[in-house]
């Protein structure tokens, strides 16, 4: 009896320090994992994973609050949890548009593995050890995705499900709800350009976007949409076209950013934006980021970049540069949406900032002259001594715009005899607007000669001004390259049929001298 | 004692169903006998909700970028933030006992549906209460795309689509929530609010701002009522048998 009771004692011990054990590994787990979290993410979730921390109001969309267990990238139906494969790949990838960068290359294996260990212990819904998330399955996209017929069916249903409410008619989150949206933490949010596929959250594949539909983004706007098969409104492979259709939207494949702006020697300059002779004219992309040099910084811009077209005629420059926005400022129904973007952000200006109706702006830069060595002006508009030469236009003034001289990012001196001409076009969520000038300057002190055969350098900002968009807030890229491409000169033609023709009548010459003396020789 | 083995038969009933998660409650097949009838016997707390001071202004909805929603209102439809009846009567306010249940006794989860109605571009009902378990089925009467969002914390959020008239959603609650927020995002106006119990003791105050909880056991219970724009109140009231008892609540408009 006695020894049946040390043996049940032992038993129940080698039990609790099998449970010790078991506990201590698990500790161990998230213990190596808050290292890691409190290194790398605090900044921006916060200590307790609030998605409070000191990075978080200089950021938009927000960081992520663990608390809830609430995550916009899942394999997993609407309102389930993610899998640790879904979690392990926002780590690992981050999060395309936003600011979570990609770890993959930062931490090691382990290292990801424990911080994605500690972060679930920031909600109690991991705690419950029987939900298991399962990831939706579904088969392989259906072929002929991209044929006229298949696309047709993707906008049939893009219209009759309702995307343009928010996506827009064209897809540029232009649509009428867009400016009231707010994610759960009633933070501003854009419905997704579906023209930038290469910023979607979840990936931009056809695959991820029929995934992103069936699952929703939780946590933002984003439904899901897997009832509508249960319910018969569409069928699955519907689902699949409306994915397909929304991939065609983008370009084939993400731009890639090329230093020098080709233009090409024209007749006839295209002062129109829409102007068929554009078409055939190469397009450049240039990324925009926001301007968090100088106070009062912008860590939310709107604009993801121009594109860029540029021919010339002899004696004119025209520039066409286009950009997504979602609105066409200032637009009132955008104020609110202003509001929550100054409500979700600290400003380093002393006042805070209150809700207006901007205009949307465009800034292209050049230095005064075309530098002679490598020192170009500083590129964020230049310095009081060596200012840069620029064109604004904005969108108050459609049909106008002002050169001047930038020296620094807070004075411009326009100039009153500026000769830039400007025509603009707003169409479903999209400038597009072009400059134009004589190449000769007006004045050559400050306005810059434009000349064949050379690297100009060049340079772009841009404002939206219902994202509460204006003065030092605004997007901006680094110095490019334009290169008036010189005519080809008519001696390069010429010159080889003239070498032709005079070797032949050289020939010629020869042949017939030497005729004429054999010819001599026989008369002799 | 009887009782006692059957509330925990029915208890875990109730936690097979809400550990099918999102998933819709099946009918029970066979519900607790000594489930308590709140229908009969037991106390009854009514009252008048009222508040003081001016009531503010519900804004206009401009539904001019949904035609077939306009079309049913003859005069500009507003929002429902604060429902006035007359003499300052008080509607939408979800009343209910927060403290004072014994803990360990449970109410197995009607097997009929709520329902949450979706027509004009408006919830309806505006305010409501469902228990745990109990299925909530969503539908749009409107021809048109709505998105149904559930913001909790509780309970795991959830957020649906609906693009068309006549289709419906059911989903269920797993854990007594007290608001879970309902919201379209597609009409920024749209906003329901659910009051999610483990037990069938709350209510909502009608335009006249009366309600009544009945069924109530014996004991001392505290009543919080909760308005979306006003905050909360409470009040303690005692109930010995079959009685009925008088909690009025006031707000303060501001």
């Amino acid at each position: 009896m006695e020894a049946e009771d040390v043996g049940s004692k032992r038993g129940g011990n080698q039990q609790v320090m099998m449970a010790l054990l078991v506990v201590a590994m698990v500790t161990q787990d998230t213990t190596a994992g808050k290292v890691v979290y409190q290194k790398w993410c605090a900044g921006c979730h916060g200590d307790d994973g609030k998605g409070d921390g000191d990075g978080a109001r200089h950021m938009l969309p927000t960081p992520r609050d663990f608390t809830g267990a609430v995550y916009q990238i899942r394999s997993t139906p609407n309102s389930q949890l993610p899998t640790d494969a879904d979690l392990l790949r926002s780590i690992d990838e981050g999060l395309f548009g936003t600011a979570m960068p990609g770890w993959k290359s930062r931490l090691s294996d382990r290292q990801r593995r424990d911080v994605l260990a500690y972060i679930k212990t920031f909600s109690t819904f991991f705690a419950d050890t029987t939900q298991r998330p399962q990831p939706i399955k579904f088969g392989s996209p259906p072929s002929g995705g991209s044929s006229p017929e298949a696309l047709k069916v993707g906008r049939q249903f893009y219209d009759s499900i309702g995307c343009r409410k928010c996506h827009g008619d064209l897809g540029r989150g232009d649509g009428p709800s867009a400016p009231t949206l707010k994610d759960d933490a009633q933070h501003p949010i854009f419905a997704a350009n579906l023209h930038e596929n290469w910023r979607f959250n979840g990936g931009g594949t056809v695959e991820d976007i029929y995934r992103r539909m069936r699952t929703g983004l939780d946590g933002t706007p984003m439904p899901s949409f897997d009832d509508l098969i249960g319910n018969k409104f569409l069928t699955d492979e519907q689902l699949w076209r409306l994915a397909q259709y929304v991939r065609s939207l983008s370009p084939k494949d993400a731009p890639v950013v090329r230093d020098v702006v080709h233009a090409p020697l024209t007749k006839a300059l295209p002062h129109a934006p829409d102007d068929s002779a554009w078409t055939s004219v190469d397009l450049y992309w240039f990324p925009l980021v926001g301007q968090i040099i100088h106070k009062a910084r912008w860590f939310a811009p709107a604009v993801s970049g121009v594109w860029v077209k540029a021919v010339h005629t002899a004696d004119s420059i025209a520039l066409r540069v286009s950009w997504d926005d979602r609105s066409a400022s200032p637009d009132s129904a955008w104020l609110g949406f202003v509001g929550r973007v100054f409500g979700a952000l600290d400003s380093d200006d002393s006042t805070r900032e209150q809700p207006a109706l901007w205009p949307d702006q465009l800034a292209v830069q050049f230095p005064v002259s075309i530098p002679t060595g490598m020192e170009r002006p500083y590129f964020l508009m230049g310095s009081p001594s060596a200012p840069v030469y620029q064109w604004r236009w904005t969108s108050s003034a459609r049909a106008a715009a002002l050169a001047g001289v930038a020296r620094g990012i807070e004075r411009f001196d326009p100039v009153s005899n500026s000769g830039v001409g400007a025509q603009a076009v707003y169409d479903h969520g999209q400038w597009r607007v072009v400059l134009t000038r004589a190449l000769a300057s007006p004045d050559t002190a400050s306005q810059l000669p434009f000349r064949t055969g050379r690297a100009i350098p060049v340079a772009f900002f841009a404002w939206d001004g219902s994202n509460g968009e204006h003065g030092t807030r605004m997007a901006i890229s680094t110095w490019y390259f334009l290169a008036l491409d010189e005519p080809v000169p008519a001696r390069v033609f010429i010159s080889p049929v003239l070498a032709m023709v005079l070797t032949l009548g050289l020939g010629m010459l020869v042949v017939w001298r030497a005729q004429q003396k054999t010819s001599f020789r026989r008369q002799q | 004692m009887k009782g006692r083995i059957f509330s925990v038969v029915g208890g875990m009933f109730l936690l097979t169903v809400c550990s099918k998660g999102a998933a819709p409650a099946r009918e029970p097949s066979n519900p607790p006998a000594a489930s308590p009838d709140v229908s009969a016997a037991g106390g009854t707390i009514t009252g008048t909700v009222k508040f003081t001071g001016t009531s503010p202004r519900n804004p206009p909805i401009d539904m001019s970028e949904e035609a077939a929603c306009k079309a049913k209102y003859t005069t500009t439809p507003t929002e429902e933030n604060v429902v006035a009846g007359p003499a300052n009567a008080l509607a939408n306010v979800f009343v209910y006992v927060s403290a004072g249940v014994p803990a360990g006794q449970t109410f197995p989860a009607p097997a009929t549906a709520v329902v949450l109605d979706q027509s004009g571009c408006r919830y309806h009902p505006h305010v409501f209460g469902i228990m745990v378990g109990q299925p909530l089925e969503i539908q749009n009467s409107d021809p048109l795309l709505h998105n149904i969002k559930a913001i909790a914390k509780k309970n795991r959020p959830f957020n649906v689509s609906q693009p068309g008239a006549g289709m419906k959603t059911s989903r269920t609650f797993a854990q007594p929530e007290v608001m879970v927020n309902l919201e379209c995002n597609v009409h920024g106006w749209m906003h329901a609010y659910l009051g999610v119990r483990p037990d069938p003791f709350y209510a909502v105050s009608g335009p006249n701002g009366s309600f009544s909880i009945t069924g109530l056991p014996p004991g001392t219970y505290t009543i919080e009522a909760w308005h979306e724009k006003f905050g909360t109140q409470t009040a303690t009231v005692t109930i010995a048998g079959t009685e009925s008892k008088t909690a009025n609540f006031t707000f303060a408009a501001h």
